[in-house]
């Protein structure tokens, strides 16, 4: 029977690719491996429901492919099958939901040490925002946006004056420290996408969308686009460096503050992006 | 409780309505062209919409194109790419899934499922298809229009629909795209209100809803949901027109393009996809009810078996359809809404994946102990349980939300909903058109072409498919138009896109078959009868085949039994057509 042996090899083989092919996700970077964790049993649970019913729908048809003189059964219901798969199923389902909702909570949970770290996507851009050394970001707004100010930070806002401004260049981040990442649009929807590190957010022009994350292993890793912005989408790319102490606080010294930008600006040395 | 199987003849009601004169056709042209007959309204429908969907097949072939082969055509710009995709999507799951499924299948089927003469508004009926025709003319029309269809993506999110760095957001096309829409679901509203009217008030004598065909269930159901969903979509185009056009901010807060801040202020992006995937989520079950419905149908009579579980599958059926409208923000868990909508959205999406199972259950379970007699149509059936199963339960990934993170605007999404909304409802539309084309034009549909079509189809629709869920858990997001340098994404990726295009391909030429097919059978196919399947419901009992305007001759069929008795113990031949008053068999009755 051709049909019922195309269907095991539908099994076989999609196990088989599953198993043998090498393309599964990037080594994790950040505190997300429950993440990866809740996928795997996702994966046994399907992986075992999509095998079971093709393969019982292979010896069905094999078995009662028509032949001379062969009469199907006449059996309208079966209540007590029809509940136990319910029920089972209800079981499978909740197996995958109960991890899944235990996660999202840690997700949507930022801890309250986490250092905030500013993100604004543009066409076709990556900039960010550190919060200097009092710690706390300036607030920002469209209105201020000027080729001085790119990312619009409010120049009356003492807080921002220290904030350290990174246009167009690579993030830095220090190992083993919880981040909040602010994600701030100044035109169209981005979304701000590390693969290594799994968590990614939307980022919606007119307000200010979040994720967290600990960083847990140095690298340099690609910051992609993951919501359509434009033609430029596949092309806005970014790169987001994971150090370790000494070599953060390095970095962090050759950094521009606000401040430091608007005055280099106002005498007209410099241009964007260079400190 | 429903007596599914009951041959009393007191179940069935006197007559209570006279029969009423139709609109009968004058000329050729009120015939063919300008007809008030759902029957040729259905294939007007279904000629449009399969039609506009061979665009989109070439859409897929170019888009494949550039993946496999990147930079090797010049043409593919990345504004070509983003039309392509963005076409292609629209037109598929709207002018091609929505069109075909309820303006075709529906128009043909539910009149005579039911026992109808036709559809209770006939001048409305024609109305509806004029105006979905005109929609696809604005749509094709974009094609040609200064600078070309919008390139905004399916979704058509703002504010980069409608702004100069997408292709479109400023001239013409994402303009010409929301007026289609607009017409498209004014042209649905008046369909759908004549499927609905015509299921609730158009039965014929004895045909209680549960004793209706589950194709009928399938889109009856489908058609309540369109009615309900698709108003959100035509307010959404509605304020986009308007922000687009006169300067409203419905959908725009105040934003910088090109270092000016544009006149925008104040509105909200996230409001649009509320809108849209409040539409847009029911959207999925439109296409796929009737599917399961027709697909029910296909293995009850091709296995000669009554569908197991028929009451659970109408109740399924209407469980989905109503837990369809809660769940429409799984599609935004990483949109940047309030996390905690996460918890309720996922709870939800993964309980309708329960009367989604049960349903499978009913499918395979019908199989067991059955004649299985495997013709095309019957091949096309089975083919879609499986594509359905993989990409049903690829949606648990994705609706289980914190698994979604890392997955969402993936290559892995693309391939899931490929799976689940475009290769199962296509593979159920094979299936329908093998089964149905014999009723239509009188004549079977060449049974060796039809077996190719199905091999290529289906082996060559999930190689293409099953693969491409591990591009995106590679990491690779969905709307790129090449994968570009990047550390996580090996070079052997390059090589399963070139493979996947490859299938892609063969798959896409495969169906010069089924067209060829079409056009050679409808003169050189075999002689089919009134019912060369021997199945039970209505639309195989009509007194000629084709059947004339009004379905059936002088007196309107009379119902006394479900649609589903195959193999009745005792019966003399292994169905028993609805409308058989027959002597009332034993083993049947199930209370």
């Amino acid at each position: 029977m051709a049909l019922a042996l195309v269907l095991v090899l539908v099994v076989v083989g999609s196990i088989a690719f599953h198993a043998f092919s090498p393309w599964w996700w990037t080594p994790i970077a950040s505190n997300w491996s429950y993440i990866d964790h809740t996928l795997v049993i996702t994966f046994w649970i399907t992986g075992a429901v999509f095998a079971a019913v093709v393969l019982f729908m292979a010896y069905c048809v094999y078995r009662f492919r028509h032949r001379e003189g062969l009469k199907a059964a006449y059996e309208p219901e079966s209540k007590r099958l029809e509940l136990w798969l319910t029920v089972v199923t209800g079981v499978g389902v909740a197996a995958m939901l109960a991890p899944g909702l235990y996660v999202w909570h840690q997700f949507v949970t930022v801890p309250e040490d986490a250092t905030e770290v500013e993100v604004i996507g543009q066409q076709w851009q990556w900039s960010y925002r550190l919060p200097g050394a009092d710690g706390r970001l300036g607030t920002s707004d469209i209105k201020w946006v000027t080729p001085e100010n790119p990312l619009g930070v409010n120049p009356n806002d003492p807080n921002g004056q220290d904030d350290v401004v990174i246009e167009a260049d690579d993030l830095h981040l220090p190992m083993n420290k919880p981040v909040k990442v602010l994600l701030r649009s100044i035109d169209v929807l981005h979304d701000f996408y590390v693969p290594e590190f799994r968590a990614k957010m939307d980022i919606v022009p007119g307000m200010v969308t979040y994720f967290w994350f600990t960083p847990i292993r140095t690298g340099t890793f690609d910051a992609l686009c993951a919501e359509l912005c434009g033609v430029g989408h596949g092309f806005m790319r970014g790169t987001v460096v994971v150090d370790n102490e000494n070599d953060y606080q390095e970095w962090l010294q050759t950094q521009s503050t606000f401040a430091q930008l608007s005055a280099l600006r106002q005498v007209g040395t410099v241009g964007p992006g260079q400190p | 409780m429903v007596d599914v199987t009951s041959g009393a003849v007191d179940i069935v009601p006197p007559a209570e309505v006279p029969d009423v004169e139709l609109y009968h056709p004058r000329s050729w042209w009120t015939t063919y062209v300008f007809s008030q007959d759902a029957k040729v309204i259905a294939i007007q429908y279904a000629g449009t919409a399969i039609a506009i969907g061979l665009v989109a097949l070439v859409l897929s072939w170019l888009m494949r194109l550039q993946l496999g082969f990147p930079g090797t055509f010049s043409f593919i710009t990345p504004e070509a790419y983003y039309q392509f995709i963005t076409m292609h999507g629209m037109i598929m799951v709207i002018y091609l899934l929505t069109a075909l499924f309820l303006g075709g299948f529906g128009n043909y089927l539910i009149p005579l499922m039911v026992g109808a003469r036709d559809m209770v508004f006939p001048y409305v009926n024609m109305l509806s298809y004029w105006i979905y025709l005109l929609a696809v003319l604005i749509l094709t029309a974009s094609f040609f229009a200064p600078g070309g269809p919008t390139g905004a993506g399916w979704t058509l999110y703002p504010p980069q629909a409608i702004l100069t760095g997408t292709p479109g957001g400023q001239s013409w096309g994402i303009i010409l795209m929301l007026v289609s829409l607009i017409l498209f679901i004014i042209g649905f509203t008046m369909g759908g209100l004549n499927y609905v009217v015509t299921v609730l008030q158009g039965r014929t004598r004895g045909m209680s809803l549960m004793r209706m065909p589950l194709t009928v269930w399938g889109i009856f159901t489908a058609t309540v949901l369109a009615l309900l969903a698709f108003p959100a979509l035509f307010v959404a185009c509605v304020m986009m027109l308007l922000d687009r056009l006169i300067g409203t901010s419905f959908f725009m807060p105040a934003l910088i393009e090109a270092g000016q801040q544009l006149q925008y202020g104040g509105g909200s992006p996230i409001l649009f996809q509320h809108l849209f995937w409040f539409f847009g989520h029911p959207e999925v079950y439109i296409v796929a009810l009737p599917a399961f419905g027709i697909v029910s149908d296909l293995i009850s009579t091709h296995a000669r078996k009554n569908i197991f579980g028929y009451r659970m599958m109408v109740w399924a059926i209407v469980a989905i359809g109503a837990l369809s409208f809660i769940v429409w923000a799984h599609h935004m868990y990483v949109s940047g809404m309030h996390p905690w909508f996460g918890y309720f959205f996922a709870t939800t999406t993964l309980i309708i994946a329960i009367p989604t199972a049960i349903k499978v259950y009913n499918w395979v379970l019908t199989l067991w102990r059955g004649n299985i007699h495997l013709r095309t149509p019957m091949l096309f059936a089975l083919a879609f349980i499986v594509t359905f199963i993989n990409g049903g339960l690829t949606g648990l990934f994705l609706g289980n939300v914190v698994v979604d993170v890392p997955l969402s605007d993936t290559m892995f999404v693309v391939a899931h909903f490929h799976m689940v909304m475009g290769v199962a409802p296509i593979l159920v539309i094979f299936g329908a058109i093998y089964h149905w084309y014999p009723k239509i034009t009188g004549r079977l549909l060449n049974e060796g072409m039809g077996q190719f079509h199905f091999w290529i189809t289906f082996i060559g629709a999930y190689a293409i498919f099953f693969p491409m869920h591990y591009v995106g858990l590679v990491g690779v997001p969905r709307r790129y138009p090449e994968l570009g340098d990047a550390a996580f994404i090996p070079a052997s990726v390059q090589d399963l896109n070139a493979f996947i295009t490859v299938a892609a391909l063969i798959v896409g030429f495969a169906q010069i078959v089924f067209l060829f097919n079409l056009a050679w059978s409808l003169r050189h196919g075999r002689e089919a009868g009134d019912n060369p399947w021997r199945a039970t419901s209505l639309e195989w009992q009509t007194p000629t085949t084709p059947p004339p305007h009004g379905n059936w001759g002088k007196d309107v069929p009379v119902v006394y039994r479900w649609a589903y008795d195959y193999s009745v113990p005792g019966a003399p031949e292994d169905f028993i057509a609805q409308n058989d008053p027959g002597p009332q068999t034993a083993a049947g009755a199930t209370a």
